[in-house]
């Protein structure tokens, strides 16, 4: 078994490697237009210091309510927006510095795949002429880029005879997906952003994108971040799962320590909300109750302590910081109940774990 | 999966149907327009109109400058001038002709100009935006606060009479609604995913436009802009009948209903004449944007 393990690491990454992506306290606060001449602006955090790091061929999940930050986030990685601060290295390179990778590198190695693929698909362009723009814009021969389009046509299950000429219009939404999920490969990226990317379609085709997604990982070495709201696609896909609430990163680790020890109050009220197939198997606890505070003006200390049923005084005087969980290395958990000494009177002691 | 792949079991046959399925935007607004008899009727009325403007040297009886004291007045029918002759006895047949070059020159002539300054303006301000773009637009309210023909008539009458300052104006007047309707339609598009994921592939800020912007804000500017060639054609009437456009002798509809104004009371029949061909052009110019519009229109 030993053997077995150290040839396959040597063969290719592991798990453990290096990570292929990392990002460093992310910042992204939106100026709200207020007062007079848009000054004394207020600022939506929609995303505040998010750190995390990403391993190669590995599924990161992220989940949280709608306005957590999750898709802004993915904006920030593919650089359509701009960070307020924060690093994001890829490959070891800092992208967008002068010695490290150039903005125009980097979207060689990261791809996006749009949620909406009914606005994601330019009704004018044929299916041929939309996988190929990335290609021609990288400088790729017009017959080349046309090719590709073929290949990648026929790498997501549409025949390319049938396809290649038509207009968005003409075809469902699975089908649109995987034109989607087509344009996201064509510049053969190494990690590819799923922003809610199966959640606008029909169940049974959600599936096959699913498996499709699954397949094309494994047949190209792809990572993915994928980005979902739907807690039970993210437990079938993911490696690790990243939870947010706020703009803030709350709870992150490997998918199954987060779904069978879960350790942050609002980690478990999204799993707890989330419906399950087994009618003796009802949520027995009550969901959080009321809308996610404004983040305008998000509540002080945890940023969860507004509705949280174990909330103590410390949790709205102090911000817990992400730490160590269950004693296990990758899952970590910002909650002043699992955090020992930290006030909470369900805290764990000193020393222990 | 998504019946693709039942679909891929016969690619020779289902591939020459898709072939015929496939229809581009263009063919299917074709289609749509084939079967909107009102926009063909004034589709083909505006070209017969820009046919006889074209050709009113081969088909005008008479020269339009050609005037004569005996025969001012004659009324419509009468023998050898079939639509009379004006208060100095030129024949109206060949000067409505010979009007119609200028007037549909004064009607499409600004809103080209203006189509060009303002889709660039618009288009950059919807795209770009910033400051630069917030500059553009504010400064375009400036103007489109100002009645079109209040603004027409102040910039003619500034620059003084004549064609040329007549098309200035024109344009300067039709600029702002256009780059607002411009800058509207790129605002829109610009936050569609598929410019998102233009930028996400790396093209450059002109390659998008290009690709991605131009196509599918031009359709709704250039219908506006069909719209304004009837409003283009009233004003520069309006701007020849006070004066300020084009100048006797020439033939123009709007400076023909002013001059033969002193004959309204003589003659009301041929005195309108040139109102009605002001009031079919751009009626028919009208109905032609609407059906263009609507056929354009297209849900995908």
């Amino acid at each position: 078994m030993n053997d077995v393990t150290a040839t396959s690491a040597a063969a290719e990454p592991s798990h453990d490697d290096r990570a292929i992506l990392e990002v460093n306290d992310l910042v992204k606060h939106f100026a709200v237009k207020g007062g007079l001449f848009g000054r004394n602006a207020a600022r939506v955090q929609a995303v505040d210091g998010v750190s995390f790091d990403v391993k190669p061929r590995e599924t990161l999940g992220i989940v949280g309510e709608s306005g957590c930050g999750k898709s802004t986030t993915a904006r920030l990685l593919m650089h359509l927006m701009h960070a307020d601060s924060g690093d994001i290295v890829i490959d070891g390179k800092r992208v967008g510095e002068a010695d490290g990778l150039s903005v125009r590198d980097m979207r060689y190695l990261m791809q996006m795949v749009f949620q909406d693929s009914y606005a994601s698909l330019n009704p004018r362009l044929t299916i041929e002429e939309t996988i190929a723009f990335g290609p021609r814009v990288h400088g790729v021969p017009a017959d080349a880029a046309r090719q590709r389009a073929r290949e990648l046509l026929q790498q997501v299950g549409l025949d390319p005879n049938l396809f290649i000429r038509r207009y968005p219009h003409e075809l469902s939404g699975g089908q649109r997906q995987r034109i989607n999920i087509a344009r996201a490969l064509a510049l053969n990226p190494k990690i590819v952003i799923l922003d809610e990317a199966v959640s606008a379609l029909d169940k049974s085709v959600e599936a096959q994108v699913l498996n499709l997604l699954l397949d094309l990982k494994q047949q190209l070495g792809l990572t993915y971040i994928f980005i979902s709201h739907d807690l039970h696609v993210v437990h079938y896909v993911s490696d690790r799962v990243l939870v947010m609430y706020l703009g803030k990163v709350v709870e992150i680790g490997p998918v199954e320590q987060i779904y069978a020890a879960t350790a942050h109050p609002y980690t478990q009220a999204l799993l707890s909300a989330m419906p399950s197939m087994d009618p003796d198997n009802r949520a027995t606890e009550p969901p959080i109750s009321g809308d996610p505070p404004n983040p305008i003006d998000p509540p002080s200390g945890c940023r969860f302590h507004t509705r949280c049923p174990h909330a103590e005084p410390v949790c709205a005087a102090h911000e817990p910081l992400l730490h160590v969980v269950n004693g296990h290395a990758g899952h970590l958990a910002a909650c002043h109940m699992r955090i020992p000494a930290s006030g909470h009177s369900a805290a764990p002691k000193k020393g222990t774990p | 999966m998504d019946g693709s792949q039942t679909a891929a079991a016969a690619p020779g046959v289902d591939a020459a149907q898709v072939a015929a399925r496939s229809r581009s935007y263009w063919a299917t607004v074709g289609q749509r327009l084939k079967n909107d008899p009102v926009t063909l009727a004034f589709g083909g009325l505006v070209l017969i109109i820009i046919l006889l403007a074209v050709f009113a040297p081969l088909l005008a009886p008479y020269d339009p400058a050609d005037a004569s004291m005996i025969r001012r007045l004659k009324a419509i029918g009468t023998p050898g001038h079939p639509l009379g002759t004006d208060e100095t006895g030129r024949d109206m047949l060949s000067r409505l002709l010979y009007g119609g070059r200028l007037s549909l020159f004064m009607g499409i002539m600004p809103v080209f100009n203006a189509l060009i300054i303002g889709g660039v303006l618009g288009i950059f301000s919807g795209f770009v935006g910033g400051r630069a773009g917030m500059i553009i637009m504010r400064t375009m309210d400036v103007f489109y606060a100002f009645p079109s023909v209040l603004l027409a008539i102040a910039i003619s009458g500034a620059l003084g009479a004549g064609i040329e300052n007549a098309v200035v104006s024109l344009t300067v007047v039709f600029i702002p609604p256009i780059a607002r309707i411009a800058e509207s339609v790129t605002t829109q598009v610009r936050s569609l995913d598929y410019v998102e994921a233009a930028r996400a592939s790396g093209a450059s800020t002109f390659t998008i436009i290009r690709v991605h912007i131009l196509a599918n804000v031009l359709g709704p500017v250039f219908i506006y802009a069909t719209s304004l060639i009837s409003v283009s054609i009233i004003l520069a009437s309006g701007l020849s009948f006070l004066g300020l456009g084009v100048r006797p002798p020439e033939a123009e509809w709007g400076l023909m209903l002013n001059t033969l104004r002193q004959a309204i009371y003589v003659n009301p029949y041929l005195a309108a004449l040139p109102g009605v061909m002001i009031f079919i052009t751009s009626l028919s110019f009208n109905l032609l944007s609407d059906g263009l519009r609507s056929a354009m229109d297209i849900r995908l």
